[in-house]
């Protein structure tokens, strides 16, 4: 890994920090645990486009990490682990089939992003009641994918631009 | 952007919202019915269950120690003070309507809005 990548990666880390702190400062008004837009995603989906997926991957596990530690709790660090790892799985698969849209990629990450914290808050409290967060979860992943989704695309010309070197570009012209 | 999208993602993402309305009227069915009481569970017991139409304050010892601040006012039940690190059970707001929850993760809190009477009996206040 050059070490120009190398930075790259710990900038957008620093980013992905800054955007997940930001974000639990003005949680949604929603009164359901873990809805969120999810702006953190919008760095790991950038990268999963421009660098790769396993440059996406060390970033979004950083980026869990690290927040879990400094802002959170070992349950919130248990509970995005959980759908970092989930989200990141499925965002993956849908980019390799190579037949989905950039903003569908995005939806399916952030919908299970929030079926994996579930999943997790369902075996911690060994409780199966918790599916009636599902409904509101699923739709509120759509939305919130969306929006990065499309923030995404915006954005990912002028990021590539600013990660472009010889051996990472191929994916930048899809 | 958007022209990227093939009847695939389309069909993708009706299928995820088809799955959430499902789940929505499986559980839309349970949840009908008179609200009367919040059934608190710690680990794997139910604590305690009180009537949402009286007025009280407890203060719940989680299941591996902590302690959340729970109150039930005017119908209403919500979690008031906790001290775990996230707090999320006291973003959850307030709960009145049957099949409504908040839960606390740390301390393994579970509480459930239910109809009241059939899960009164042998279980003391």
């Amino acid at each position: 890994m050059k070490s120009r990548t190398i930075a790259f990666c710990g900038v957008l880390t620093a980013l992905a920090l800054i955007l997940s702190y930001v974000e639990s400062l003005f949680p949604l008004p929603v009164g359901i645990p873990g809805i969120k837009l999810g702006l953190a995603n919008l760095v790991v989906f950038l990268l999963l486009y421009i660098a790769g997926p396993w440059h996406a991957f060390a970033v979004s596990l950083a980026r869990i990490l690290i927040a879990g530690f400094a802002f959170g709790g070992m349950y919130s660090l248990l509970y995005s682990l959980s759908g970092g790892l989930l989200s990141f799985a499925g965002m993956v698969l849908l980019k390799r089939s190579g037949r989905f849209a950039p903003v569908t990629v995005s939806i399916c990450g952030a919908v299970l992003h929030n079926v994996g914290q579930l999943v997790m808050a369902g075996l911690v409290l060994e409780n199966t009641g918790v599916a009636v967060y599902l409904p509101p979860l699923l739709a509120a992943g759509v939305i919130c994918g969306f929006v990065i989704g499309l923030l995404g695309e915006l954005l990912r010309a002028r990021v590539a631009r600013a990660f472009r070197s010889p051996n990472a570009s191929s994916e930048d012209n899809q | 952007m958007l022209r990227q999208m093939k009847k695939q993602d389309y069909l993708l993402i009706a299928g995820i919202l088809l799955a959430a309305l499902l789940v929505f009227l499986f559980f839309g069915r349970k949840a009908s019915g008179q609200a009367g009481a919040v059934r608190v569970q710690i680990g794997d017991e139910v604590y305690a269950v009180y009537p949402l139409d009286q007025d009280h304050e407890e203060l719940l010892a989680g299941y591996d120690g902590g302690e959340n601040l729970l109150v039930i006012k005017d119908g209403e039940a919500w979690i008031s003070q906790a001290d775990c690190p996230d707090r999320l059970c006291v973003r959850q707001g307030r709960i009145s309507k049957k099949g409504q929850m908040i839960l606390c993760l740390p301390h393994r809190i579970i509480l459930t809005v239910i109809s009241g009477e059939e899960e009164m009996d042998g279980i003391s206040g």
